[in-house]
């Protein structure tokens, strides 16, 4: 029995929500309770499935686990190929727990065209996982593309008043994105069998033994490319800074749990991307990019900080971090939620003083804002206070010089300083939102009657709120999930940029734009050398 | 071990008292269990503390077990619970990780009793204060007392840096909570502030602080490779100067923002917005006093450098001043008690940047007596007078108030520095210490003592205008006003209790006695008492320095009592003649409006530009592709209409035209094709004849 799970746990878990949306189908349009119920069945027996491979995760072990490899299209190298490791596995359960809350938190929200609805939130889910599993790159950009069909109709049929220009926006920018990165692919794979001499092939592990170390100076400048090409799709997804504008309009139109799936778990494809693939598969290009990341990612995303901070401390904080953000974020829009069903409006000015007339919610929501602020003892701050002390240890090689600023170094500790600030800003402006919707006198007739939290709604939010307790304060086992994929990682990055040094500079292939200096042959030394006293 | 193995215990009662009353306390229990609860469990945690605070004293007898390690030298026992935060390993292969530890030393001992004995006073005291609250009001109350008192505790005794950062954020967002307790009240009419607003600026004040720990907590971890405080500590010798000051000062700077240290002392005088047993036990002697105990928790860090040391001493001492003249023209009675507090704050950081740590905490100890008995003895005034905090509408309430009256007399003397009190000899060894410093030793000392002079006059003048002269309230808060229940007295009476006598365990060996604290406090702060005693012995100097302070004191004193008692018309005088530093006293130097001008003006254009930039610059770029795309494929559209599909069209219509042409043809009426026979044949014929003619 056990053998027979662990041999099928990702296409149960994966393809469950499927089969759910196909039973759906079957079921007559009316039975509009019958319907949403059975969804939340079919994703809580998902969840169900997948929590055991929390426990039977051999985290000392390292490599993928729970593989699953079928010939696909054996003419061009595809594979139906499958398989976890600690950072998948993390971002899978992540999928399947908010999976059941979008849907739970959807019973009232959604009203009508019920049906298509929950089929299209299960088809969302078994694309979303699909991507955290895939290790055949066909596979995975089949994942990434499908993924995107439901969600386009979920914003587009049950979205606010400008849904189809955010649904559009969301699904064009993304696609742009998506053909750019499948370019990407083709390269690679075109050029794998020129390496090995052997057959062509997707498979991802493959890529990653053989063309992470590789040091040949052709690869090394066409990495270059891929990186970049990989860069726009996953950037997009992130989204990092200028890529970032499609993300506040779908935000705005989605319904509640669209909001809920894009903040908690779409959104971290993108840093996904750039864990799985970018960073061990193209070392040497990840560390020529190196500045232009840090500093995209000091503008926006906490956690792409981490990751590109290229060191254990910074992957770990990074991965965390994005579960954390996942369940907070998750958690605020499930609060927005919940007041825009009882009001029609999201107008901050609406309310005010509502703490007095909803106390569940005001706690619950206080917890979830400490959370997001990195309150240490909640979540937020064992993902921060990692990715900082991962972003301190970037060695100072790694940043820019600013010719017209007397060349100013901007690099190492320089990142770490961005990034608490975002400590004082993220409760500033936090705070304030609390403090204008929840505190105050009640001073709006139409909030007078609003009614606290029921059952259901508890039972959304709750779940949330202890695993942000439990990782505030018991983070272990996270840590050792994580533990040898990131060290992995890490020692990747730390082999390949030193290769690649090596080989590139004497051949002077790789011929650096003036505004980013060459890392200076120093770079490795200092990179290893931080607290050797 | 008994005791000190349920160390763990002491901040998990207040947590237990914290989820009881918060969860249950407003819908199932009465008012009086929920009291019960919340003083219980403070006072549970007093005693087992005061347990494992004896169990401490014989240390050397005590045998380290499992996660319990013993350090005899230092009276230190260190809890490890478990592993926090293990996350892998730095460059040089050591171990990164964080633990969640707990120790009992001399230094944590004194704070451990300070803050549960005085926080249980100031339970037992809210117990009358928020008596009139409804019933889901007064739990929320001891609920965040009780969670603040945890969080507390936690920081007294975290043994690393980021246990130690659980409690101070954790106080942080209690002090927050409480400062905001009344969510729905105006706070400062003037300004539109709310209580909420106040609540916020203390939390937000307080992170910019938390960016200096947070660096200083980094930059020591990647440096001295582990996060535990007596492992920093041990290895300050072997991070060089530049990481130890730069350490130093972004840990000093997150302890200017929990004390209250100029810059970032803005948010307590607005903190007291919430109620005032909440004055008294957070924004006055427990919480306030945190980032003087990690100062003197980080002594040999400090002790390392010797310009941090003098930055920490020079922010103190121009912090005394600077807050005890704007407490010399404010008229709401927790206000004036506010800038003393932020003033004697500035007191024990200078302690603790000449080297006087053990002062530091002399100090803390004796204010945490003597300002808790301010507040609360302020707060039994409030309580009487219905409400009212301007003490222009005070006066002559000694006869009404008679305990309330006694008490604060007792602590404004303790204050002042009028020996034999608790603050005398605290403030005193300040003074010495400051003294005897290099090469600022006269300056700090010539501050510090007239901020000792201020703040005796400004002590008394509080004291006459609410306790003395002509009654300036009105019949009907004369009505109402009555002296506190026994609730609210009893706690009074032993602070003042204590404020007369705390002192005394600390009396210098000049006197003839042995400083019985620091020499308690020696095995954890004696290195940086060897330094500052290697000023040259000078005991009848130090006699004479005495005096001279004690002389200052009841100089400012008897200037109060002139000025606000016997000849008001001289003062009137004084205030005419002195107008603009007056109005720049009462506005509190316009700070908070400089603070608006020069951060928050300029952050709110910053956003402002990067809203605009992300609505018209970049996404007007990602519209603009749009827009290309669409003309685009109306030009094609258009191109496909007329040009592509023209020819395509063109082709039809010529078609369509030979098509008309030929339909006429195929009509299918038999007559018309038998005319068109017949014509066919006569044209056929006709042209064979005509061809045949020829």
């Amino acid at each position: 029995m056990l053998d027979w799970y662990t041999r099928n746990a990702l296409n149960i878990v994966t393809f469950l929500p499927l089969l759910g949306a196909l039973a759906l189908l079957l079921i007559d349009k009316e039975k509009k309770g019958l319907i949403m119920r059975s969804a939340t069945w079919i994703a809580f027996a998902d969840f169900l499935l997948s929590a055991p491979l929390f426990f039977l995760y051999d985290a000392g072990r390292g490599g993928f686990q729970f593989e699953f490899r079928r010939p696909w299209i054996p003419s061009i190298g595809v594979d139906y190929y499958v398989g976890i490791d600690g950072i998948s596995l993390l971002l899978l359960l992540l999928t399947t727990f908010l999976g059941v809350i979008s849907i739970l938190s959807s019973w009232t929200a959604i009203t009508e065209r019920v049906k298509e609805y929950y089929v299209f939130m299960l088809v969302l889910q078994t694309g979303m996982l699909g991507v955290f599993i895939s290790l055949d790159f066909f596979l995975f950009y089949i994942f990434w593309e499908a993924m995107l069909v439901p969600m386009y109709f979920l914003i587009g049929i049950w979205g606010g008043p400008r849904k189809l220009y955010a649904a559009i926006k969301f699904f064009l920018y993304t696609l742009l994105g998506s053909v750019l990165m499948l370019l990407g692919i083709l390269a690679v794979y075109f050029y794998y069998p020129k390496v090995t001499g052997g057959t062509s092939t997707f498979d991802i592990t493959e890529f990653i033994r053989v063309l992470g170390p590789l040091t040949d100076p052709v690869w090394l400048e066409m990495s270059k490319w891929v990186f970049l090409a990989f860069f726009i799709g996953f950037a997009i997804k992130v989204p990092m800074f200028p890529f970032h504008t499609w993300l506040p309009d779908a935000h705005v139109e989605a319904p509640t749990a669209g909001s809920v799936i894009l903040a908690g778990v779409l959104l971290k494809m993108g840093t996904y991307g750039f864990v799985r693939f970018s960073l061990p598969m193209l070392p040497y290009a990840t560390r020529y990019y190196l500045p232009y990341m840090l500093g995209l990612a000091v503008i926006g995303i906490l956690y792409m900080l981490g990751v590109f901070a290229l060191n254990q401390q910074g992957l770990y904080g990074g991965i965390l971090q994005m579960i954390n953000h996942g369940l907070s974020t998750g958690a605020l829009f499930l609060i927005v939620g919940l007041i825009y069903e009882r009001r029609h409006t999201r107008m901050i000015a609406e309310f005010g003083g509502l703490s007095s007339q909803m106390p569940i919610y005001a706690t619950l929501f206080m917890i979830i804002t400490m959370s997001s602020i990195g309150l240490p003892v909640l979540n937020g701050f064992i993902g921060e206070f990692t990715i900082l002390v991962g972003a301190f240890r970037i060695p100072p090689a790694y940043g820019f010089s600013i010719p017209w600023l007397g060349g100013l170094h901007i690099g190492g500790m320089f990142w770490a300083v961005c990034g608490t600030l975002g400590i004082v800003l993220g409760a500033a402006y936090m705070l304030w939102l609390y403090q204008r919707t929840m505190f105050g006198k009640l001073d709006n007739p139409e909030n007078a009657g609003l009614k606290d939290l029921d059952l259901r709604e508890i039972m959304t939010l709750a779940p949330i709120v202890l695993c942000c307790f439990w990782i505030g304060l018991y983070p272990k086992p996270f840590f050792r999930i994580l533990e040898r994929p990131v060290t992995e990682i890490a020692a990747r990055l730390q082999a390949g940029e030193a290769a690649g040094q090596t080989a590139a500079l004497p051949a002077g292939a790789a011929p650096s734009p003036a505004s980013a200096p060459a890392p200076p042959p120093t770079a490795v030394a200092s990179a290893t050398r931080v607290p050797a006293r | 071990m008994t005791l000190i193995g349920l160390l763990w215990t002491v901040p998990l009662f207040p947590v237990a008292g914290f989820l009881l009353n918060g969860l249950l306390g407003a819908r199932f229990f009465p008012k009086k269990a929920v009291w019960v609860i919340a003083c219980g469990a403070v006072l549970l945690s007093f005693l087992v503390s005061l347990g494992a605070v004896v169990a401490l004293r014989d240390v050397g007898s005590l045998t380290p077990s499992p996660g319990a390690a013993v350090d005899a030298r230092a009276h230190r026992v260190t809890l490890t619970l478990g592993s926090w935060m293990p996350m892998g390993r730095s460059a040089d292969g050591s171990e990164l990780s964080v633990d969640w530890s707990f120790a009992l030393d001399p230094l944590s001992a004194v704070m451990l009793l300070v803050v549960t004995g005085v926080g249980f006073l100031i339970h037992v005291y809210s117990i009358g204060y928020m008596g009139h609250e409804p019933h889901p009001v007064f739990a929320r109350f001891f609920a965040y007392l009780n969670l603040f008192m945890a969080m507390m505790l936690t920081l007294v005794l975290g043994a690393s840096l980021p246990v130690v950062f659980v409690g101070w954020e954790g106080v942080g967002l209690c002090s927050y909570l409480l400062i905001g307790f009344y969510y729905d009240r105006m706070f400062d009419e003037k300004t539109r502030m709310s209580c909420a607003d106040a609540g916020r600026k203390a939390f937000i004040t307080n992170r910019i602080g938390d960016v200096g720990f947070i660096l200083g907590m980094l930059l020591l971890f990647v440096n001295a490779g582990t996060l535990d405080i007596q492992g920093i500590l041990a290895k300050t010798g072997t991070l060089g100067p530049g990481v130890c000051t730069a350490a130093a000062l972004l840990l000093f700077f997150g302890a200017c923002g929990k004390s209250a240290q100029i810059p970032l002392y803005v948010w307590l005088p607005d903190a007291m917005a919430g109620p005032t047993p909440v004055s008294a036990l957070i924004h006055a002697a427990t919480m306030v006093t945190a980032g003087v105990y990690v100062t003197c928790r980080m002594a040999p860090l400090y002790l390392k450098s010797p310009g941090a040391m003098l930055a920490v001493a020079v922010v103190g001492a121009l912090t005394a001043l600077f807050a005890a003249s704007i407490g010399l023209a404010q008229n709401d009675i927790k206000k004036v008690l506010a800038y003393s507090t932020v003033s004697q704050l500035g007191y024990m950081m200078l302690a603790a940047g000449v080297g006087a740590f053990s002062a530091a905490i002399f100090h803390l100890m004796t204010h945490a007596f003597f300002k808790a008995l301010l507040f609360l003895a302020a707060g039994s005034v409030i309580h009487a007078m219905s409400g009212e905090q301007d003490i222009r509408k005070m006066g002559g309430l000694d006869r009404h108030i008679p305990w309330t009256h006694a008490t604060f007399v007792i602590a404004t003397l303790a204050i002042a520095g009028i020996p034999p009190l608790a603050g005398f000899f605290s403030k005193d060894e300040i003074l010495w210490a400051a003294f005897n410093q290099r090469p600022l030793g006269l300056l700090l000392w010539l501050v510090g003592a007239g901020t000792a002079g201020l703040t005796a006059f400004y002590m008394w003048r509080l004291y006459v205008l609410v306790f003395r002269g002509e009654e300036r309230f009105d019949d009907e808060v004369r009505h109402h006003l009555h002296e506190s229940p026994r609730s609210m007295i009893v706690p009074l009476a032993v602070l003042a209790v204590l404020a007369i006598a705390g002192g005394w365990v600390g009396i210098p060996e000049v006197a003839g006695f042995r400083n019985l604290l620091a020499g308690y406090l020696a095995p954890v702060l004696g290195a940086g008492e060897e330094a500052a005693r290697a000023a040259p012995h000078a005991p009848l100097f130090e006699v004479v320095m005495m005096i001279v302070s004690t002389v200052i004191a009841a100089f400012g004193l008897v200037l109060g009592w002139v000025f606000y008692e016997r000849r008001p018309e001289a003062r009137v005088r004084l205030a005419e003649s002195a107008r603009g530093l007056y109005r720049l006293m009462v506005n509190k130097y316009y700070v908070d409006e400089l603070y608006g001008k020069i951060v928050l003006a300029p952050y709110y254009a910053l956003c402002r530009a990067a809203a605009w930039f992300d609505q018209w610059v970049v996404d007007g770029v990602v519209n603009a592709a749009g827009y290309v795309t669409l003309a685009t494929s109306y030009t094609s559209v258009g191109f496909d209409t007329y040009v592509v599909d023209g020819l395509v069209n063109l082709a039809g219509y010529i078609v369509r035209g030979f098509s008309w042409v030929f339909r006429k043809v195929q009509t299918g009426i038999v007559q018309t094709y038998a005319t068109a026979m017949i014509f066919g044949i006569f044209v056929l014929v006709s042209a064979y004849l005509l061809a045949r003619g020829h």
